[in-house]
């Protein structure tokens, strides 16, 4: 009998601790994967955030090092400049990434750290319960926005890829989703290209998936990734909005 | 050993960390501990080291939980309020048992208080430098020679027991110039460190840089077993000197830029007729309570002598155990104690409690 899939060996045997219908899980597959088909396993440092992707040490087999809250930029650049040949990734969430974060993730993009920050949005604080996020959609109900996001109130979501888009320094710069096939396809390439920037030391990649939430947004998984595509789409819309590679060919 | 050369405190321990094989410094503008940054700004381009201005200091102090979690020795230096923010990273560092160095070149507080020196943050760096149970070891130099000196060995220390070694320095002595001597060269490899976070080459199970346990019993395994550490490190690292103690009635408690003005008031006494001696400890973390016990059955009084508002003397009072009464006496705001204000409390004392 022949093997015609397996779980690749850049995930542990630990069980993924993200919830039944979270596309987390997804994305975590795909950076492990990546590492593995580009043989980089061996050398490369990931950093795991503050949130629900805290235990990523637990599931990728690489070495790894968890942040404190929003300061995985910070730890990876400190990784990359000790260790400038080897592969180094940030794994965050939107509330570690663009909000307490916020600093740390321009400031990277400022100085060309040549890393790879994997962003998962999902519009919401899932590990805590469900507060609002900087990234929470204009009406959105959370726990602590009970009556929709008021934006005059609780402020306006932010968009990382268009603002980082515009820091020199960064090399690439891409939103993408898994709500199916053809876009989970397309967001692994987009992992690949971000590592391979790295390889070419290009700068500061950052790639952004949209992802769902369905415990805190209180839906069905199927209905969470429909609400996904309504409208976490419409306000952040999917495409590449940095790459430097592409600039460099054009000229 | 190289000749001697007339050098800043803060310089002379930036090039000494150099020499103890640090090739990454972060850090972040905060007077006064400016020439430290500047120093290794000039030198680390040179030897193919890291000299990075981050963002803020908190940023700073993760760039050395990277590169000390990845296996390199880093260091960053601040100063009072700039150490405030480095907490929250000094406690993940503490929790993940990387080995780093940290500098705080004390000024007045509280806020931003002034830039004048201080050792208002006695208590910070000795009972909480971050939250949670930990501690680390908190190294104060008296002189420019001394900063070589244990900035020299902290980056060993740090290694051995895998923590951050704090630098409890102030305003004088990062800006006084003395000659100093300063350390041979060493060369440090990543490679004896099987624990760093620096890529596993397909040879070894993969190695977590972590502070997170979320089982209750496995956290309090792991906190104790740091505390065992700990143990050792207070039966092992207790560092102090002790000045004209053999015949003392009154013992002087003082640490860094204070105990220099501490003995030239013991001088001054002695030619009085109060006899006045110096502990003064070089670790604050270990503190040395021995020494200062068992002449807690000898002398007739202890005085604390500190820029601050009383920090350590709550130290020396546990140390003491109530066999001998013990004051007080500091400055704070950035005012250094006088020789002759010192004297006077001796004098005091030396009229009441010592008689």
């Amino acid at each position: 009998m022949s093997i015609v899939f397996k779980k690749t060996s850049m995930l542990t045997d630990a069980p993924l601790s993200y919830c039944p219908g979270c596309t987390h899980g997804i994305i975590t597959r795909l950076v492990a994967e990546v590492i593995d088909e580009m043989g980089l396993a061996g050398e490369t440092i990931g950093i795991a955030p503050v949130g629900c992707s805290v235990l990523a040490y637990n599931f990728f087999s690489c070495d790894m090092i968890q942040a404190p809250h929003g300061r995985a930029p910070a730890v990876a650049t400190g990784v990359k400049r000790a260790h400038p040949d080897k592969t180094v990734f940030t794994y965050q969430g939107d509330g570690d990434l663009a909000a307490i974060g916020t600093a740390e993730t321009i400031h990277s993009g400022a100085r060309g750290e040549n890393i790879c920050i994997f962003f998962v949005n999902n519009a919401i604080y899932g590990m805590t319960g469900g507060q609002v996020a900087p990234t929470s959609l204009p009406g959105q109900v959370t726990q602590t926005t009970p009556y929709g996001r008021d934006v005059k109130y609780s402020g306006n979501p932010i968009r990382v890829c268009e603002m980082m888009a515009t820091v020199t320094g960064t090399a690439y710069v891409e939103r993408v989703a898994v709500d199916c096939v053809k876009n989970v396809r397309h967001a692994k390439e987009a992992i690949r290209k971000a590592f391979t920037m790295q390889q070419e030391k290009k700068g500061l990649s950052l790639v952004e998936f949209l992802s769902t939430c369905p415990t805190n947004w209180g839906l069905t998984p199927v209905k969470a990734l429909e609400w996904l595509r309504e409208n976490l789409m419409a306000y952040y819309p999917l495409g590449v909005y940095k790459d430097v590679t592409a600039e460099e060919e054009a000229k | 050993m190289s000749e001697k050369v007339l050098m800043k405190g803060n310089e002379a321990v930036a090039e000494s960390a150099i020499r103890a094989g640090c090739r990454h410094f972060f850090g972040y503008p905060i007077t006064p501990q400016t020439e430290v940054a500047a120093y290794f700004a000039k030198r680390m381009p040179k030897i193919g080291g890291t000299y990075l201005q981050a963002e803020s200091e908190i940023a700073a102090i993760n760039m050395v939980l990277g590169a000390g979690g990845s296996g390199a020795r880093a260091m960053t230096s601040s100063s009072s309020p700039g150490i405030s923010l480095k907490t929250e990273g000094i406690s993940y560092i503490c929790g993940s048992d990387v080995p780093c160095v940290i500098m705080n070149i004390e000024r007045g507080g509280p806020g931003l208080g002034g830039i004048q020196p201080s050792q208002s943050d006695y208590f910070q760096a000795t009972k909480a430098p971050g939250h949670g149970d930990l501690h680390v070891i908190v190294l104060a130099p008296s002189g420019v020679q001394e900063m070589a000196d244990i900035t020299y060995n902290a980056f060993d220390l740090a290694e051995k027991y895998r923590m951050p070694c704090l630098i409890l320095g102030d305003g004088i002595l990062g800006q006084m110039m003395e000659p100093v001597e300063l350390p041979e060269p060493k060369e440090i490899s990543a490679e004896d460190k099987p624990w760093a976070a620096c890529g596993h080459e397909n040879k070894r199970e993969h190695n977590i840089i972590n502070s997170l346990y979320l089982d209750p019993a496995e956290l309090e395994q792991k906190v104790r077993a740091r505390y065992e550490r700990y143990a050792e490190i207070e039966k092992n690292e207790v560092r102090f000197e002790e000045y004209k103690t053999d015949d003392a009635d009154i013992i002087i408690t003082a640490f860094g830029a204070t105990s220099r003005v501490a003995k030239s008031a013991i001088n001054t006494a002695r030619e009085m007729g109060i006899k006045a001696g110096l502990v003064r400890p070089i670790t604050l973390w270990p503190f040395p309570k021995e020494i200062l016990a068992k002449l807690a059955d000898r002398v007739k009084a202890f005085l604390s002598v500190e820029m601050n508002m009383g920090q350590m003397v709550d130290d020396v009072k546990l140390a003491v155990n109530g066999k001998k009464p013990v004051y007080f006496f500091g400055r704070t705001g950035g005012i250094v104690p006088t020789a002759e204000e010192i004297v006077a409390e001796l004098e005091k004392i030396n009229g009441g409690a010592a008689k």
